[in-house]
């Protein structure tokens, strides 16, 4: 029942409204500030869009791996403590694909431009495809 | 700035700086609550004697993981004329001076911007040396007797690494990617050295003073100790400081093979690679933790900023650059 645009298009609009007007018109420190709440508000909206199927998928992930049910926190915090205690590694089944799971989810999230998330999106990209011949 | 502050700092820099009639371009460097750095120039008339710079501690408090400014002073007094670029101290505050603990030093003109290091044109000759100029100077602290130095805290790995594990228990959130780190960092402890040197312990691209001929001088010594110097090697190549320059490791400007080659030219030691990368693993893990206590900067109030925000939401990249680092993809 709520009207269109919807929260994460007006943050597009906030967005370009910092990024394209704003900042050619503020001095070198302004435009840096408005420039990091240009790249805030972008984190928000992709929150907005993914933020809930991250986090159930990787409640399901940790409810598979340790067995049990539980809140996401809970699950998190007993995760943690048995890879410390050395109970779980990188060897144990499904850890390792957990972990670059929820990563690469929260990097899609908060830092999508980031170097070594592009270059990590790459390789598993590679990897799944078979090689090209050149 | 208060009135008192600068008549005081006219009056020392009058005593200390022959024919110093008066200062000028007052101009704070940075806002930290406990630590302030000021630049300004003595001057007599119209004329520029020496440039400056202030490092102070109003209420002469420091982190505890910091060195006391004095005793910073006397490194940098020590290290001046070792071969290690560093800038000159010129006074070491006194009680009398009003001032709090601090420090003077002359100022050298440079860029301290990594960012602008990496791009701009002017210091586009001068790139493809830098990874081997941070190994020479890294290579010549070694040499450094450290019998000379004043009494500096001795950090070996496995106190560094509890310190962390401590750091990150008091956070109170799992992150299973910091576990996995310090899981590997306690199976994996380096053996003892036969003998312990001076480390910088924050050298970075941040912290360094460039000229478009190369380093000037190696800023912020205030957590320097008694400790590894794989440490350094390894600091200055962990991924925050590649500005997205990748196959660069070492400050998004070389290789670690220029790195090393120089480093064991200059100090006539040999580095071994797999203690650098513990480094690296554990200074990986050393940002992290940093990163994610900004979080209570933030929730608490003491710094409610969209920047300080946005820096807690950076942990991500460094769990990201830890899964890199320990399943081998970077």
């Amino acid at each position: 029942m709520l009207d269109q645009p919807r929260g994460t298009d007006i943050l597009t609009a906030v967005s370009w409204l910092l990024r394209e007007t704003l900042m050619p018109l503020l001095s070198a420190n302004a435009a840096f500030q408005a420039r990091v709440a240009a790249n805030a508000i972008d984190l928000v909206a992709r929150e907005i869009s993914f933020g809930e199927t991250v986090e159930r998928e990787a409640l399901a992930r940790l409810q598979a791996l340790l067995g049990r049910d539980g809140a996401l926190e809970d699950l998190e915090a007993e995760l943690s403590g048995r890879i410390r205690r050395g109970e779980l590694d990188l060897q144990s089944p499904g850890l390792a694909d957990h972990l670059w799971q929820t990563t690469l989810d929260k990097m899609k999230i908060d830092q999508p431009t980031y170097a070594s998330y592009r270059r990590t999106l790459e390789a598993r990209a590679g990897q799944q495809q078979p090689q090209k011949e050149d | 700035m208060d009135d008192a502050f600068s008549l005081d700092l006219e009056t020392v820099t009058a005593r200390i700086v022959p024919g110093a009639r008066g200062i000028a371009n007052l101009w704070r460097l940075s806002a930290g609550a406990t630590l302030q750095t000021w630049s300004f120039d003595a001057v007599a008339g119209d004329t520029v004697l020496h440039p400056l710079i202030l490092r102070r501690s109003p209420g002469g408090l420091r982190s505890a993981e910091s060195l006391s400014l004095e005793a910073e002073a006397e490194l940098i007094r020590v290290l001046d004329g070792s071969g290690v670029p560093v800038p000159t101290v010129v006074h070491t505050l006194i009680p009398a001076d009003g001032l709090g603990d601090g420090f003077l030093m002359t100022r050298i003109e440079g860029e301290t911007i990594a960012r602008k290091v990496l791009r701009d044109a002017r210091f586009a000759a001068i790139r493809p040396h830098l990874a081997a100029q941070f190994g020479t100077i890294r290579g010549t602290m070694t040499r450094v007797d450290t019998a000379r130095l004043p009494p500096l805290p001795f950090k070996p790995a496995e106190v560094i690494l509890a310190r962390l594990a401590s750091r990150y228990d008091n956070l109170g959130v799992a992150r299973p990617v910091f576990d996995l780190a310090l899981r590997w960092l306690e199976q994996n402890a380096p053996a003892p050295l036969a003998q312990y040197r001076l480390v910088h312990g924050d050298y970075r691209n941040g912290n360094i003073i460039f000229g478009s001929e190369g380093v000037r001088a190696v800023l912020d010594w205030e957590v320097a100790h008694i400790g590894d110097p794989a440490e350094d090697l390894a600091w200055i190549s962990t991924p925050p400081w590649r500005f997205g320059e990748l196959d660069r490791p070492v400050g998004g400007l070389g290789s670690r093979q220029q790195l090393f080659d120089a480093y064991e030219a200059a100090s006539g030691e040999r580095v071994d690679p797999a203690r650098v990368h513990y480094w690296e693993v554990l200074g990986s893990l050393r940002w992290g933790v940093s990163c994610a206590s900004m979080l209570e900067w933030f929730t608490s109030g003491r710094d409610q900023t969209v920047e300080r925000a946005m820096i807690a939401r950076r942990v991500s990249e460094n769990e990201l650059d830890l899964m890199r680092i320990l399943t081998g993809a970077d």
